[in-house]
């Protein structure tokens, strides 16, 4: 009698009830996490920002979520008389359906997932980048300018972010030798990919942040521009399925790049301290990614679209090829795994040079506190 | 090489095929325009090609109700010009009047005057910092700290004159009631508390690169521009001119203050300097306040006793010029005998800023004329009077 695991097959031959239990499970669960992460991020922002955030439905505000959902459910669902009736009801299914397709082949613990893929990770990029799709329905199906805006925006920044993205993760893949995400995770049961690719684990990081318009890359969704971007026109349900989408993908990248980069359910503890341990771990890893991702969101302002732009094209994307040619002459002559180290945190250590000459040419210091000493009396 | 685009932008004859121009409507309800300012953006792409502001939603008729109404009931009307900083345009309403008429005021009056008008100028340029902030898109934080400080400063008005925003608390020929008992001593504190605020704003915006790359040589006006166009106030002391009507023509007891004009020498009268010059204004305020407090006679009358029961005012005419929030805050009155002004004209420092708008925001970027607008700094109940 072998423990119980989500693993292997719950059904024995009827292979599809299996799958159908498992969409199901995962679904539910992901919902119920996504709508937890709001009101998370509602309390976390707000202690940022020195507020309380919701304390009023349940106990600390522990009802929001479901106070929130029941209002999007019940608001109506307009439809503006000059959008494109199709596509603007069409657009946040297929924004919702790629994000949640993601959450398929992830491996929160030891084979537990609904399918464990031998090209995990290339079905994730595969399916993310369905993403754009939706959002450019949204923005040209809205009939409004701000949404056009901001569909043009999301699909230029997104498809140029996506480049480095699916490189830095090329990187670790060619390290890992493999693209099986629960492989992945075995692999780093003695020390997690981001000590060998530091780099990579920056780059996707950041082009992550682009990836789900968060601060500082909220250019397509821009508050005080363009009041919402690609879902200005949204209302009820269908303004929910986008936010749910947002968030979706906030939790799915935060699994994806701890399962990646932090271990996910192997590192420190491998296979000995069994599911409870592994499902623990990788749900920590992803609280503690998304709560850096919160972090970033209170504190910095937003990029302009040309900065963005020359930040992809001009440094992510060259230090990823340059990560990826060393990784190979590296992995191709059996070089020492300390030269992956060495030459990928040689670097992230340039990538954080490049902003940071950056800085110094133009000092902030010069500015800081100077409110205080200059002046002219006279 | 520069890893960033130098600030050139691509104006739309260097397109390379052809485009057509899109008309953005921004406001009169929409959140960057703080109040109900409306701008209509020709864009090409993200370029902004043309641009039209439209004024005059909040028109009230300011003017035409102070001819209409008592002096001292007229003075409701103008805390609601600028309407963050209600005490210093009463401070300026009520110094016209006085100029009008020749009526002295007490000294304790005016260092009461002055530390409310200073405590206006912090809150508005508070307000300032964190909706500009909010403009540049840090997600509310320097939205809420500037908030904090505000609700100080505001809870200090409400014991002061009752009210919080429209306190209508300066009364021709003084104050309208003494300060309470421990007044000083909250003051002080929130002094302290002040300070501690402008140096939460600065390390999250000043010291943020991000912030700086968008503001640092944006819309960029020399001086001469400036005083083209009537500029006055923190806009035209970013060009690098330190004039400061405070220091040039001191009015009530600014010349026992020592303060300075916030200046740099790489000032240059770009976004970042207009941002920089309010945050550096404010800590002055802070010292002046703080100088007022000292010199104050600690006690003594706050009202002059000698006023008549409904002021009546012979022939003559007055301006002042008052150093208001946003720039120079005119105010002429002219009499023709009775109790109510014949006429009232109010140079609003608001509306003569904004006249800048349409130069500078033509070949910006979209997300950069929204900032450009924030960073004038416009009140539009000031503007639409």
């Amino acid at each position: 009698m072998t423990p119980f695991s989500f693993g292997g097959e719950l059904f024995g031959m009827w292979n599809w009830l299996d799958a159908v239990v498992r969409v199901v499970i995962v679904v539910t669960a992901m919902t119920l996490v996504v709508m937890y992460l709001t009101y998370g991020e509602r309390k976390v922002v707000a202690r940022f920002q020195q507020r309380l955030g919701p304390t009023k439905t349940g106990p600390a505000g522990l009802f929001q979520a479901f106070a929130d959902a029941l209002k999007l459910v019940a608001k109506e669902d307009i439809r503006p008389t000059n959008a494109d009736r199709w596509v603007f009801e069409l657009a946040p299914y297929a924004t919702f359906v790629p994000v949640f397709l993601v959450l398929l082949v992830l491996p929160f613990a030891k084979d537990w997932g609904v399918r464990n893929l031998t090209l995990g990770m290339f079905f994730v990029f595969a399916v993310l980048g369905l993403n754009i799709v939706g959002i450019i329905m949204a923005g040209l199906g809205s009939g409004n300018k701000f949404a056009l805006l901001g569909g043009v925006r999301a699909a230029a920044q997104m498809i140029s972010y996506e480049i480095p993205l699916v490189l830095s993760l090329l990187a670790v893949a060619m390290v890992a030798g493999t693209l099986d995400l629960n492989q992945i995770a075995m692999l780093q049961e003695d020390r997690p990919f981001i000590v060998l690719q530091p780099l990579a684990f920056l780059i996707f990081f950041t082009a992550m942040l682009s990836e789900m318009h968060r601060a500082p890359f909220d250019i397509p969704v821009a508050e005080s521009e363009i009041v919402g971007g690609y879902f200005v026109e949204y209302s009820g349900i269908r303004w929910s399925m986008f936010q749910l989408t947002e968030y979706a993908s906030m939790w799915g990248f935060s699994v994806f790049g701890s399962v990646v980069f932090l271990g996910g359910w192997a590192f420190p503890f491998g296979e000995d301290w069994g599911w409870g341990w592994q499902l623990a771990l990788t749900f920590m890893k992803s609280i503690a990614w998304i709560l850096t991702i919160f972090w970033i969101r209170t504190t910095v302002p937003r990029l302009r679209i040309d900065q963005l732009m020359a930040f992809c094209w001009k440094v992510l994307l060259p230090l990823s090829i340059v990560q990826l040619v060393a990784n190979g002459f590296i992995l191709v002559y059996d070089w020492p795994q300390e030269l992956l180290t060495a030459t990928s945190g040689a670097g992230a250590v340039l990538l954080i040079a490049i902003i940071i000459t950056r800085s110094v040419r133009r000092p902030k210091n010069k500015y800081v506190g100077s409110y205080r000493q200059v002046g002219v009396t006279s | 090489m520069s890893i960033w685009p130098d600030e050139k932008v691509l104006t739309p004859g260097e397109a390379e095929f052809d485009t057509v121009d899109m008309t953005i409507n921004i406001g009169p309800q929409h959140p960057a325009t703080h109040g109900v300012f409306r701008m209509i953006l020709r864009v090409d792409g993200e370029v902004v090609v043309d641009c039209e502001p439209y004024i005059g939603y909040l028109h009230r008729g300011l003017e035409k109700l102070t001819e209409a109404n008592d002096y001292r009931q007229a003075m409701g009307y103008w805390d609601r010009t600028d309407y963050l900083a209600g005490m210093a345009c009463e401070h300026a309403y009520v110094m016209a009047v006085e100029a009008l008429a020749q009526i002295e005021v007490p000294e304790r009056a005016e260092y009461i005057r002055v530390i409310m008008a200073e405590l206006s100028r912090i809150n508005s340029h508070f307000l300032f910092l964190g909706a500009f902030g909010a403009d540049v898109g840090s997600f509310g934080t320097s939205f809420i700290y500037a908030w904090r400080e505000r609700e100080r400063i505001y809870d200090l008005f409400e014991e002061v004159a009752g009210d919080r925003m429209f306190p209508t608390y300066m009364r021709v020929g003084g104050v309208a009631m003494d300060l309470p008992d421990n007044f000083e001593q909250r003051c002080r504190w929130l002094l302290g508390s002040i300070r501690q605020g402008i140096e939460d704003l600065d390390g999250l915006l000043t010291g943020n690169e991000i912030f700086v790359e968008r503001c640092r040589n944006l819309a960029p006006m020399t001086s001469e521009r400036a005083i083209a166009l009537g500029i006055t106030g923190p806009i035209l002391r970013s060009t690098g001119l330190p004039w400061d009507l405070r220091k040039a023509e001191p009015y009530s007891v600014y010349d026992r203050i020592k303060f300075d004009i916030p200046w740099r020498p790489d000032l240059q009268g770009d976004v970042f300097d207009r941002f920089w010059m309010r945050l550096s204004e404010m800590y002055q305020s802070a010292r002046i306040i703080e100088q007022c407090l000292e010199q104050m006679p600690k006690g003594g009358l706050v009202l002059n006793p000698d006023l008549p029961k409904t002021l009546r005012v012979d022939n003559g005419e007055a301006y002042i010029r008052y150093e208001g929030t946003k720039g120079e805050y005119g105010v002429y009155a002219m009499s023709k005998g009775g109790n109510k002004p014949y006429r009232m004209k109010l140079r609003s420092p608001s509306f003569c800023n904004l006249s800048a708008l349409r130069e500078m925001v033509i070949g910006s970027y979209v997300a950069d004329a929204i900032i450009i607008l924030g960073s004038l700094d416009i009140v539009l109940g000031e503007v639409d009077k």
